[in-house]
């Protein structure tokens, strides 16, 4: 059992949990993810940690409220418990000084991004982060991430706050205007990255994603997460969740996604339900 | 009564069956397919052993349970004794009884199997697994004084669960570390409720932990801890039963498409998650009306029956041997893939 120790509205729908898991805590490194389960019925989702806590013992996660799971764990309140938290899974991010690395990130992505690039400039990085979302109630992170980059955007697709546009036209700016571009970490959802790597790839600047298939128990066992990665079937929860954005078949990730959208349709109805009485 | 005729009395009690489920009803739910046998039917059953001097059965056995002493026991109507026997060598008779395969095992080498059917060990040994475990009278076996050593077991499959069960019963103290959320390994992930409920995985695991044996579930070692940290938390050994890992997939176009499973998550999904269920519980699995299964083994035929409980239309098996090696496994058993419309 994890005890939840804050529970946190980012905006609309997007909420922040820290939940108290010393042994996680004290391993983790960023880019790394727990699988969580809320109770005995419950279906078990990847989710990447933004944050730990060593001497606290916690770890922070942030997510979108899309589907059951999702909307059942943002109803948990402060002191509830969820009842399985496994982790710390996945590899690290490569973290090393890279010269200037651009540091995207799109809606509840940014929440991913975010201790990468405190990593990235922990190791001594010049790091541009570029980070957006549909709309300003959405945003998360904005402070955060400014903290940790020497240049932050910030955009909205709908222009009611900061550069009004796609993350991936303040980065075709930056590639136009010549400036010197090491690497470029994109995480946010699947149409986006796929934009993103599709950007960067006639220039050859190196674009790290970190891919979120659905997965069943996040240890190799089961293949539910493959993903196809040069051509080759590659297990997101061993071999990621981070792989080189100019190899991956975003098409089959999209599609592989959408897999279960009727039951999720159906599970959501049947826990809306239940939360009206 | 001479040697002679003793011999030719016994010989004459035929193979005893295990009622089941009838096969159109099953193949539609999810519960166990035998039902077990009744105290009449386990004592006749018993009763056909010769006892053999050198019993071929205890030799065949992996972990030597001696066999012509709990049959016996059976025989003699002292089920709780027969209990109590098979769990000297072995802690998951109830799970072994149902899943291990005695046909190439102890029953293979069984004497009377050279000119009819061998004794139905398996089924003797589930026999009284069940009725120590329904009686709600469990024995815990005699243990060796503690040695004051810690040895940890990484995975609580079946490798793991009976390791751990013969080390406390040493006298070591045994830590289980398992990734997943639920103790049993295969047993609770990928053998199908209708062949091992998981309520019998359940107990034998709580037998263990009853014993002494501590189980630490959703720690993933080599991820939390590494086998050198294990050591310096002064783990004496380290047994490492990490099961059979990743699926192999097989390279053809076309395989990473939607509804296109591994038997692991396919199994898993259905077994651990209780995709079955849906939407009771909340992990979805696609629901085919034509379902393909490649391979033939014990996996395929739990994958396939699964698909046929779901609700498929159509289930086919896909194998590169011949029929008779598809089924092998699982031939001239209650549990005969023929029986459920497999192989018309
Ligand atoms: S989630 Fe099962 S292998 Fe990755």
């Amino acid at each position: 059992m994890f005890k939840i120790i804050e529970r946190k509205q980012l905006s609309e729908n997007v909420v922040k949990n820290v939940i108290h898991a010393p042994d996680i805590a004290v391993r983790r490194k960023a880019g790394q993810f727990v699988i969580l389960m809320i109770n005995e019925k419950g279906e078990r989702i990847p989710l990447t940690i933004v944050d730990t806590d060593s001497k606290a013992g916690t770890l922070t996660i942030i997510y979108q409220v899309v589907g059951k799971t999702t909307t059942a764990l943002a109803d948990l309140k402060e002191g509830d418990y969820i009842l399985n938290v496994l982790g710390p899974l996945g590899h690290a991010t490569e973290i090393s000084n890279f010269g200037t690395a651009v540091c995207v990130g799109g809606g509840v992505g940014v929440g991913v991004i975010y201790p990468i690039a405190k990593a990235l400039r922990e190791a001594g990085c010049n790091v541009v982060s570029i980070i957006g979302a549909r709309t300003k109630a959405l945003l998360i992170l904005e402070e955060e991430t400014r903290r940790v980059s020497h240049k932050l955007t910030v955009c909205t697709d709908d222009g009611t706050y900061g550069f009004h546009g796609f993350v991936s036209a303040v980065l075709q700016q930056m590639i136009d205007a010549g400036e010197k571009i090491d690497r470029v970490y994109a995480i946010g959802p699947v149409p986006m990255m796929r934009v993103l790597a599709n950007l960067t790839r006639p220039h050859k600047i190196k674009t790290i994603v970190s891919l979120n298939p659905i997965m069943v128990d996040g240890t190799g066992m089961c293949g539910a997460c493959r993903v196809s990665v040069a051509g080759k079937t590659r297990f997101t929860c061993v071999d990621g969740p981070e792989f080189d954005g100019h190899e991956v078949d975003f098409g089959l990730l999209m599609t592989r996604l959408q897999m279960y959208t009727e039951q999720e349709k159906q599970a959501l109805e049947k826990c809306r339900g239940e939360r009206n009485g | 009564m001479d040697k002679e005729e003793k011999k030719e009395k016994k010989e004459k009690i035929p193979r005893q069956k295990m009622p089941e489920q009838v096969a159109k009803v099953r193949v539609r739910n999810f519960d166990e397919v035998p039902q077990g046998y009744s105290a009449e039917t386990a004592m006749l059953e018993a009763k056909r052993c010769i006892m053999c001097k050198k019993p071929g059965c205890v030799a065949g056995c992996p972990v030597d349970i001696d066999i012509p002493a709990f049959v016996k026991l059976i025989a003699e109507g002292d089920f709780m004794g027969a209990a109590r026997q098979l769990k000297q060598t072995n802690s998951l008779p109830a799970v072994c009884g149902r899943v291990c395969p005695q046909e190439d095992q102890c029953e293979k080498v069984c004497i009377l199997g050279k000119k009819g059917d061998p004794v139905a060990i398996g089924r003797l040994e589930r026999f009284a697994a069940d009725f120590e475990r329904q009686s709600g009278h469990i024995s815990i076996p005699d243990k060796a004084p503690s040695t004051g050593k810690r040895i940890a077991v990484v995975g609580a499959g079946p490798a793991g669960l009976t390791i751990a069960g013969d080390l406390v019963k040493m006298g070591h103290a045994v830590t289980i570390f398992e990734a997943l959320h639920k103790s049993g390994g295969v047993l609770i992930y990928g053998i199908p409720e209708f062949r091992l409920p998981k309520a019998i995985v359940d107990a034998e695991v709580n037998f263990l932990e009853k014993l002494g044996v501590k189980i630490v579930t959703n720690f993933p070692v080599g991820r939390l801890k590494t086998v050198d940290d294990l050591f310096a938390d002064g783990f004496r050994a380290v047994f490492l039963g990490v099961g059979a890992g990743a699926p192999v997939f097989m390279n053809i176009p076309g395989e990473n498409f939607s509804g296109i499973y591994s038997a692991n998550e396919y199994l898993t999904r259905s077994n651990l998650m209780k995709a079955y269920a849906f939407p009771e519980y909340d992990t979805p699995i696609a629901l085919g009306k034509n379902v393909c299964v490649i391979g033939g083994g014990n996996v395929a035929m739990d994958s396939v029956r699964t698909a046929l409980r779901l609700g498929a239309e159509n289930a086919y098996i896909v194998y590169r041997r011949t029929e008779k090696a598809a089924s092998r496994w699982n031939s001239g058993s209650p549990m005969s893939p023929a029986e459920e419309g497999l192989f018309p």
